[in-house]
């Protein structure tokens, strides 16, 4: 008995480290096979060890803070950080109605506007890291009692940062976008070409884009919305290399959003898609509201020349020209139905740049307030009504004169904003049936 | 019995009378405050993510302590407590088992080494570093078919990195021990 006893000993420990360790294995491999995540342990950890951080945290900012404001610059610094708020949440509005700005159309600009509303955020702090050294992600202090839910975007006025991988009461775990596991779906300015980021191999880089697609240095790219998790249009970065790989281009990016550096982030509690923007044109050279440039001066619209246009802007635009030359409007009721097979009649050379649309970028202009005026279609085009335009006496020397193409719903030319704007184009001399 | 034998059955009775009066309570007051370490001090010291308190503390706990069982036990619990703060896609476990598997080989060889050595300590603590991170790798890869980088140089660069908290740590740790005993 004492032989026995003495044998089971020398070997309990080694019984005990197998069972506690196939213990584990099985849980481990339970919560892979159903991929489920076991919520009671992670909360109760995070409910311990939260609270600690949070007043270690607060105790940090608090000395330091009192040390700044009370040696240094007394109340410079809180005035510092409600201006530091302030310009991030313009900087969030800023980059909302640029993009809004550069939608194709004034109408629909307007109308998207008014029917949609800014994406929803919710302001956090980072209050840890987590404890795995490889991985990349971060804990919030705000959790699910502040509306927070899994796989909802976290992003700064700068740029994306991750997705939120876990909610507790009280607190948030997010996943950063430089995270191994962690891909964004993001899609090019210029071109739009999509591909995805990938983080995992220390350097950002976008897969997925053949050699053939032209990306060059210091173009943004940002988020597509293909991946459900951030609304299309936010900033990720620029490209600081592209070069042809092996079979994919190697592209590489430098993220605007600093996602491990950040300290308050945004947490994304309804996003909104927005359109990508037209960066061609700098923002200070767009034109303001209600001051169409000059009909002859092709500089100040910052119209392209061809060779940077995309194959998808060359169709776009013979669409646009087949539409004018047939009378079709493209998204009004009762309009003709255009035949695309009819090759597009030459332009006329006199054309005036100023007022053709089709070639500018989509950024430049259509402002906001200043309807796009696109020119007529040929005299002798198909399907043209005898009665549809009249050069207006205020017309300048457009030969022929443009034609304000405008949607259902838009401001008519006799009101509002329009008005301004037949001054110097033209204006329909019948009514045309709707 | 010669004296350095006796040297031996010494200590390690001290080590165990100091041990029994660590109490349940104060283990998880330790491993609490590893964990906020590992958890807040990369915020505070972002080049910090390398420290690895939890795994030093059951290294100490394994050598302190000759009985392979509770240090066992010991590194599933810090383990555990660790894999519950990491990222939600990581499942609860790899951590754990690695942790397990530390304290029970660092309480087997604390039964053939004489670990009231520093130098030992140290080499024993590198060494486990490296297993630590190598195994976690392994599991991650094997386990659950993520394909993660494994820094070979950067791993060794951060065992030295830990060895060199670890000294003073321990010397702290030993010093409250000898208190406790007092």
């Amino acid at each position: 008995m004492d032989a026995l006893f003495n044998r089971y000993r020398s070997y309990r420990s080694l019984v005990v480290l197998v069972v506690v360790v196939m213990a584990q294995v099985l849980y481990l491999a339970y919560q892979v096979k159903t991929g489920r995540d076991e919520r009671l342990i992670r909360v109760w950890a995070v409910s311990a060890v939260t609270p600690f951080s949070g007043i270690f945290e607060a105790i940090r900012h608090n000395t330091v803070g009192f040390l700044k404001d009370y040696f240094l610059l007394l109340d410079v610094r809180e005035q510092n950080g409600k201006l530091k708020s302030d310009n991030d949440k313009l900087r969030m509005e800023n980059v909302f109605y640029r993009n809004q700005l550069a939608t194709a159309e004034h109408a629909r600009a307007l109308t998207i506007f008014q029917a949609k509303t800014p994406s929803r955020t919710v302001a956090a702090r980072v209050i840890g890291d987590s404890t795995v050294s490889t991985a990349k992600a971060v804990f919030i202090d705000r959790g699910s009692t502040s509306n927070i839910e899994k796989g909802m975007a976290v992003v700064t006025p700068n740029g994306v940062v991750g997705k939120v991988a876990a909610v507790y009461p009280l607190a948030s775990q997010v996943l950063l976008v430089t995270d191994s596991t962690f891909k964004v779906g993001v899609e090019s300015q210029k071109g739009h070409i999509h591909g995805t980021l990938d983080c995992g191999s220390g350097h950002c880089v976008v897969e997925q884009i053949q050699n053939e697609e032209e990306v060059g240095v210091g173009e943004w790219f940002y988020t597509s919305g293909e991946d459900r998790i951030f609304p299309r249009g936010f900033p990720v970065g620029t490209v600081i290399s592209a070069q042809p790989g092996n079979g994919m281009k190697d592209v590489r990016l430098n993220l605007s959003g600093a996602p491990g550096g950040a300290e308050e982030v945004l947490v994304v509690l309804d996003g909104v898609h927005q359109p990508i923007p037209t960066g061609a044109v700098p923002e200070e050279k767009m034109a303001p509201p209600l001051q169409p440039p000059p009909p002859d001066d092709k500089e100040t619209t910052g119209v392209p020349s061809g060779p940077g246009q995309t194959e998808a802007d060359k169709t776009l635009q013979k669409y646009e020209q087949l539409g004018k030359e047939q009378e079709h409007i493209y998204g009004a009721i009762y309009s003709n139905m255009p035949n695309f097979n009819v090759k597009p009649a030459p332009k006329p050379p006199a054309a005036p740049a100023a007022t053709d649309s089709s070639n500018a970028p989509l950024g430049s202009a259509p402002v906001l307030g200043a309807p796009v005026a696109h020119p007529t279609a040929a005299p002798n085009a198909p399907g043209k009504p005898a009665t549809a335009l009249k050069p207006s006496t205020t017309t300048s020397t457009h030969a022929p004169g443009p034609k304000p193409v405008l949607p259902l719903g838009s401001p008519r030319p006799n009101g509002g904003a329009g008005k301004s704007v037949t001054q110097t184009s033209t204006e329909p001399a019948t009514t045309k049936p709707q | 019995m010669n004296e350095s034998s006796d040297h031996l059955l010494r200590s390690r009775r001290s080590s165990e009378s100091i041990f029994s009066r660590f109490q349940v309570v104060g283990l998880v007051v330790l491993t609490l405050i590893a964990i906020i370490s590992k958890f807040y001090l990369p915020r505070l010291i972002p080049s910090a993510v390398w420290l690895e308190v939890p795994l030093l503390l059951t290294i100490y706990f394994g050598l302190m302590r000759p009985d392979p069982v509770p240090a066992l036990l010991f590194g599933a619990f810090v383990g555990i407590s660790e894999d519950s703060l990491s990222p939600a896609n990581l499942p609860i476990g790899m951590y754990g088992i690695t942790k397990t598997l530390v304290g029970y080989f660092s309480a087997s060889v604390s039964q053939r080494f004489n670990v009231g050595n520093s130098l030992i300590r140290l080499i024993l603590c590198f060494f486990f570093y490296c297993f630590h991170a190598f195994f976690y790798w392994v599991m991650r890869r094997a386990l659950l078919g993520q394909i993660v980088p494994f820094d070979t140089q950067l791993t060794l660069l951060h065992g030295a990195f830990n060895i060199a908290v670890a000294l003073p740590l321990y010397l702290i740790l030993d010093r409250m021990k000898l208190s406790d005993e007092s």
